[in-house]
């Protein structure tokens, strides 16, 4: 407090000085009323400015349940096994709530067997997320179930734990 | 930024894709050929070099002697020199040194810059002249002139149409790096006719040969496009939601029939060539895909896994209902019906291999015709003799053709990187 009293007598000092500096009169014209300084506002410091601070974005936490786009399938089959659950429904409570959101689930195939007949199998596993989200309450215009077949397999080996690892749907934001 | 980078040989500036590079490539690696097997009979037919033939780019003589070697159906008799169609010649000294046909001829430049190959096909029994004709082209063709000398000569003594100036196209892969190419049947002349760092799959010839329709990733899904190859100029054939894939033209050239799955499962539908006025073909409950024209437009042959497991179907080119035809194995995939129309090949998964089968219609007779185990694609030459597929050889891609009673082979494969998809281009002009 006492700081901003010696501030305060300081702006006075230097202002009377500034007025006492000012052009020397030639001639003693009519006195003309000044108005009175406009009183200086004292500074509240004890109001608090609330600062709010960004969101995260749950998609974009690399720990979050959300960063699991994956879903594994078994050989032939297209279910969707029940350890992938909470990771679906994770997706669907975070697209219920963020509606401009959109997902492309690509679906995949391992290597085995002919192109478009796994281009075909790829679209079931996709299918099958989609569809499993659509139940958790997704809307159907925020989805679309493509494949990629066994184009774009992850892992490059021939062996079933690359094969395991090449039939996955992918939830792509 | 695009990721499709589009060169067409003659339209480069033309182009209406965005380029990369203004480099016009006319040239991709070559595949090279390895031929085995030898056809049920082989006519012996005595060639002597080409006069002149040492002026045009290419020596003809070379080619056409290996188009008929290749073929399975003739043994090619080497003659020393050169002898051209105006030359004399024993036929009757040539018969008694076992040869049943001669062919003989000569390169000259015309006065336009072509080169004009004239030959003789002379027939040592009868002591007659079977053809006696000319092929002019470009420079730059010098090799389709050699290829027609001997779809002539294969013509003139089997009956059979010769396929030797078709072409083929198939997709190549090498790192991130797709490409779709067309080349001659015997894997010269190489012309790329769509670079991508996106898959591409399924390439099929329109009956006219001037386009090819294909699948491409590059919108991270699967879509189907038409692309002109002389022009460059490519049109969507179909994008709806969900997967686009497995064009298949009609032979009238205005329909392509393709599998999409926007109805939930893969079904099949066809649409105009210009994606207008789509059409649901099938109604299953399983993956219908892979249609398939036959050459008279009547029926589609089509693979479908309404019974359980994938066998192939065929339906009125109209859609409707369908009868099944394979029976025999549980996996049987990618049917091709030849021109024909007296043969199906097709993909069956039989202890665990992948291998190319054929079917004859007539007999119901099935031949299995690769010792390989992971065969896909099959496409029939236009004259129903021969058919190319993928396989895989000490684990890279390369194509496989083979003759539809199975006696002779040929492997096709590039210096680097993996050949697949490949599809047997019509006879044209």
């Amino acid at each position: 407090m006492s700081s901003i009293s010696t501030k305060l007598a300081l702006v006075f000092a230097s202002a009377a000085l500034v007025s006492a500096c000012s052009t020397p009169k030639v001639e003693a014209p009519a006195p003309v009323a000044e108005p009175a300084p406009a009183p200086v506002k004292p500074v509240e410091t004890r109001v608090v400015a609330p600062v709010v601070a960004p969101e995260v974005d749950p998609l974009n936490d690399p720990n979050g349940v959300l960063a699991k786009r994956s879903v594994y399938f078994d050989f032939d089959k297209y279910a969707i096994k029940e350890e992938f659950n909470p990771l679906l429904a994770a997706h669907a409570k975070y697209l219920a709530s963020h509606t401009a959101r959109k997902i492309l689930v690509q679906g995949n195939t391992d290597e085995r067997g002919g192109r478009e007949y796994n281009l075909a199998l790829g679209q079931k596993r996709a299918a099958a997320v989609t569809g499993s989200l659509s139940a958790l309450g997704v809307a159907a215009g925020q989805m679309e179930a493509v494949s990629l077949g066994k184009e774009k397999p992850k892992a490059a080996g021939h062996d079933e734990a690359a094969w395991a690892e090449n039939r996955r749907a992918d939830i792509v934001y | 930024m695009n990721a499709v980078n589009h060169l067409s040989m003659k339209n480069c500036i033309n182009s209406l894709l965005f380029v990369l590079s203004m480099v016009c490539m006319s040239a991709g690696a070559q595949l090279h050929v390895e031929i085995s097997g030898v056809g049920e009979t082989q006519i012996p037919i005595a060639i002597a070099g080409f006069t002149n033939e040492e002026m045009a780019p290419q020596m003809v003589s070379k080619i056409i002697k290996d188009d008929l070697t290749r073929s399975g159906y003739f043994k090619v008799m080497n003659l020393l020199g050169s002898i051209s169609e105006t030359d004399t010649v024993d036929l009757s000294t040539l018969k008694s040194q076992g040869a049943d046909a001669m062919l003989v001829g000569s390169v000259q430049k015309t006065e336009d810059g072509r080169y004009d190959v004239r030959y003789k096909l002379y027939d040592t029994n009868k002591l007659t002249t079977l053809s006696f004709f000319n092929v002019t082209q470009s420079p730059q063709f010098v090799r389709v002139a050699a290829h027609k000398v001997a779809d002539d000569v294969f013509e003139k003594l089997t009956g059979i149409r010769g396929i030797f100036s078709t072409r083929i196209a198939y997709v190549t892969k090498s790192g991130p790096n797709y490409q779709l190419e067309v080349s001659d049947a015997d894997g010269d002349g190489v012309q790329i006719a769509i670079r991508s760092k996106e898959p591409i799959i399924s390439p099929a010839w329109s009956p006219d040969g001037t386009k090819v329709a294909y699948v491409s990733f590059e919108l991270k899904k699967p879509v189907v496009y038409a692309q002109n190859l002389v022009t460059g100029q490519r049109t969507l054939v179909a994008n709806y939601k969900g997967n686009n894939s497995a064009p298949a033209w009609s032979p009238d050239g205005k329909k392509i029939a393709v599998a999409l799955s926007k109805d939930g499962l893969t079904q099949i539908y066809s649409v105009n060539v210009d994606g207008t006025g789509l059409q649901r073909l099938t109604e299953s409950f399983g993956i219908d895909t892979e249609p398939q024209y036959s050459a008279d437009g009547q029926s589609i042959y089509f693979t479908s896994d309404r019974s359980g497991g994938p066998q192939i179907y065929r339906m009125s080119s109209a859609g409707g209902e369908a009868k099944r035809v394979t029976f025999t194995g549980s996996y049987n995939i990618t049917p091709r019906i030849s021109p024909d129309g007296q043969t199906l090949a097709y993909i069956s998964r039989r202890d665990n291999k992948f291998q190319l089968y054929v079917l004859d219609l007539g007999s119901n007779q099935e031949l299995r015709l690769t010792d390989t185990q992971d065969d896909d694609s099959p496409s029939f030459a236009p004259n129903s003799r021969y058919i190319v597929y993928a396989t895989e050889i000490a684990q890279r891609g390369s194509l496989g053709v083979v003759s539809v009673d199975g006696r002779t082979s040929q492997r096709l494969t590039t210096q680097a990187g993996d050949v697949r998809n490949p599809t047997w281009g019509p006879f044209m002009k």
